[in-house]
């Protein structure tokens, strides 16, 4: 094993050469390019061995992940921000064609105008489409939970796509300290061949993947995927126990919770935005508030009992979204939608209000968070919520 | 080498097995289909064959049912280059590194006219430069026909479509010019080993002409000319007819560009006159004789620039 200062780009390259991956499709787009540098260095150098296919556009990479996948190879892609939405095509329809492609994302707002900063909101939009996704909250994460990655989405009970959504910059871009195994202990958790699977493209055992379906099995082959969703759930419960086995860490699968034990009020997230919040709770614990902060490690599938069950000991629960739903119900942020829905047959439940963070790439704060946890204290000390949906550091 | 003989010259050349089978859906006397049965036949039962969206996904394929005896899959309309570049590369990097058997497996992709000159057209230039081991075929019926036959780059001049309907005041259909897909690829892409050109209607040089495509390393394209009843207007039992007539009077023409080298694969005796292929089709029966006479000119032209005339 070495300990590493490195970015969640070069821990993510190092978890697919860990892997083992057959084929990389790589196009270039701010953030997430730096992780398609360090593998095409890493195969030139002659440290693992892969097919590198330089794209021509981010729908040729997740076509030839797609298909790469579908011929059986382990794969590797990924894309960020307004490439991620050009792929958008090849990616709908990977789910459906059962192939574990696994892919990797720097999360960026979204065009227009150009934007290099954070936003969650292009990935999110994919929500719907049966990607599991995936947010790490600093570079070892990312390392960990691509190397699960594989071991989830090749799962024959799943076989769906897996992507590993990295805040753009914090993740990607900024140095931490990353335990990075040695080959043979990463392969002794995922062997670099995958399980055998029936929808494998090979003239020994000839099958049609995908023939035109229409109304006749289109239900049902939805129900497949939704199977396949609901059994990772499970997939990734074990393969989290594996992980342990094998590297002593790894967190629990769904969660995390960070000085919640007491708390009255939690804010909950995705990915880097606990990184503040954490800062921001050793403060205020300090002056004697009780606050926590609960991070939302995968957002699909949406692990609704494990989540509903940590939020509801809590008066207040703040929402943060480092994204949006424009005209929604109450005008909010996608990660509120989900929260507050999987609170609702809660008898006793919390208040769920929601704060639009980093918004269009705007940092995110230790005195954002300080001042959102003072303002739902508030709420719980009153119970009055004066504003549901709240847009931080706007200038109006 | 998968095949006895890389070129077949008569009958007896011709293997007996079908991998591409009766029992689809496509129209009577569809051109496509044909081409698919002879590209399989060709290929051999160690391809794969990855088709994007159009007649030859849409009408070929239903649920539970399948004309493909090899390996297929579905690629997006635009997608086409890329599913074969990514299962090409698959199969190379599983035996290199030992994960498969060492084995030659065919990749073949398929797309119409629009999956590859219009949507596809950059999948399929990345494709070419990849270096990956493919064959690209177009089949080139000239329209959108399984969405109810709109315009394509490769719809040629003067021709109907729901797109380009002749009307009082737009009297020619279509007025913009068949883009040159196969002279594009080759020109385009120096890498290239064999870009060729053939027609449902020449099944012997058709079928040598997917053998050498795959039997080359590297990359290659086939387009081939595939008349459509539906989108063209003619009686079903004509397509072979009219597929002929498109390559006697220099509608189409057969040639291969092998290493960089340009050679006719077919010179018509006696060039016959394009009304002749233009009248069997309703597509062109707006067209009158000065339109004619001006498709002749640019047909001539480009005959005497191949080497046909």
């Amino acid at each position: 094993m070495v300990k590493l200062i490195t970015t969640g780009t070069t821990a993510i390259a190092t978890a697919v050469k860990h892997a083992d991956v057959d084929v990389i499709s790589a196009y270039p787009i701010r953030p997430y390019t730096g992780v398609m540098n360090e593998l095409a260095r890493m195969i030139a150098d002659g440290e693992f061995d892969a097919e590198y296919i330089v794209a021509d556009s981010e729908h040729t990479q997740f076509e030839i992940a797609k298909h790469a996948a579908a011929c059986g190879a382990r794969v590797f892609t990924g894309s960020a921000g307004i490439g991620w939405a050009f792929a958008h095509e090849p990616l709908v329809v990977t789910p459906a064609d059962r192939v574990p492609v696994v892919a990797m994302v720097g999360n960026r707002a979204l065009d227009d105008p150009g934007n290099f900063g954070v936003e969650h909101t292009e990935t999110l939009i994919t929500r719907d489409t049966g990607w599991m996704m995936c947010w790490p909250e600093n570079p070892q994460e990312a390392y960990d939970l691509t190397l699960m990655g594989y071991k989830i989405a090749e799962d024959p009970s799943v076989l769906l796509p897996y992507v590993v959504c990295c805040d753009g910059n914090f993740i990607t871009h900024v140095r931490f300290p990353v335990d990075l195994p040695d080959m043979e202990v990463a392969r002794e958790f995922l062997p670099p061949t995958p399980p055998p699977r029936v929808n494998v493209l090979h003239p020994d055992k000839p099958l049609s993947i995908a023939p035109h379906v229409d109304y006749y099995w289109g239900t049902e082959i939805r129900r497949q995927m939704e199977e396949g969703m609901r059994n990772a759930i499970e997939v990734t419960k074990r393969v989290h126990e594996e992980f342990y086995k094998v590297f002593g860490r790894g967190g629990p699968p769904f969660i995390e919770e960070i000085a919640t034990e007491d708390a009255d009020v939690a804010l909950i997230g995705l990915g880097g935005m606990a990184m503040p919040a954490r800062a921001a709770i050793a403060q205020l614990r300090s002056q004697g508030k009780r606050v926590g902060y609960v991070k939302l490690r995968r957002f699909r599938p949406f692990a609704t009992e494990v989540i509903r069950d940590a939020l509801r000991k809590f008066k207040v629960v703040a929402v943060l979204d480092n994204d949006f739903s424009f005209g929604s119900a109450y005008h909010g942020g996608i990660v509120f939608q989900e929260i507050r829905s999987a609170l609702y047959d809660v008898p006793e439940r919390p208040k769920v209000v929601n704060y639009l963070i980093g918004l269009g790439g705007r940092e995110i704060t230790v005195d954002a968070m300080r001042s959102i946890y003072n303002q739902v204290l508030e709420i719980a000390e009153t119970g009055e919520v004066k504003k549901l949906v709240q847009w931080v550091g706007v200038r109006e | 080498m998968s095949w006895e003989k890389l070129e077949i010259r008569t009958l007896k050349d011709v293997p007996k097995d079908e991998y591409f089978v009766a029992g689809h859906r496509t129209c009577q006397g569809c051109g496509p289909a044909l081409a698919c049965k002879l590209i399989a036949k060709a290929a051999g039962p160690r391809a794969i064959c990855i088709t994007a969206t159009g007649c030859m996904y849409v009408a070929n394929c239903s649920y539970n049912t399948t004309p493909w005896a090899i390996p297929w899959m579905h690629a997006q309309l635009g997608g086409m280059g890329s599913a074969v570049c990514g299962a090409a590369a698959a199969y190379k990097a599983m035996m290199r590194k030992g994960k498969i058997k060492k084995e030659e497996i065919h990749v073949i992709g398929l797309a119409g006219d629009g999956g590859s000159a219009d949507i596809g057209l950059s999948a399929i230039s990345g494709a070419m430069l990849s270096g990956e081991d493919h064959l690209i075929i177009t089949y080139d019926n000239e329209s959108y026909a399984n969405t109810g036959v709109q315009a394509s780059s490769l719809t040629p001049w003067g021709a109907w479509t729901t797109f380009t309907p002749p009307g009082k005041m737009l009297r020619l259909g279509n007025v913009r010019v068949k883009k040159d897909l196969p002279k594009m690829i080759a020109a385009g892409h120096p890498n290239v080993r064999y870009v060729a050109t053939a027609s449902t209607s020449f099944p012997f040089d058709l079928m040598t002409k997917v053998r050498k495509g795959l039997a080359v390393k590297g990359p290659a394209f086939l387009q081939i000319h595939t008349p459509c009843p539906k989108g063209w207007k003619f009686s079903p039992e004509l397509t072979v007819r009219i597929g002929r007539l498109a390559v006697e009077t220099g509608m189409w023409t057969l040639y291969e560009i092998e290493d960089g080298q340009f050679k006719l694969s077919y010179k018509p005796p006696k060039r016959k006159p394009v009304s002749e292929y233009l009248k069997l089709q309703g597509r062109f029966a707006h067209l009158r004789e000065p339109d004619y006479r001006y498709l002749q000119e640019q047909v001539d032209a480009a005959c005497k620039q191949m080497g046909i005339d």
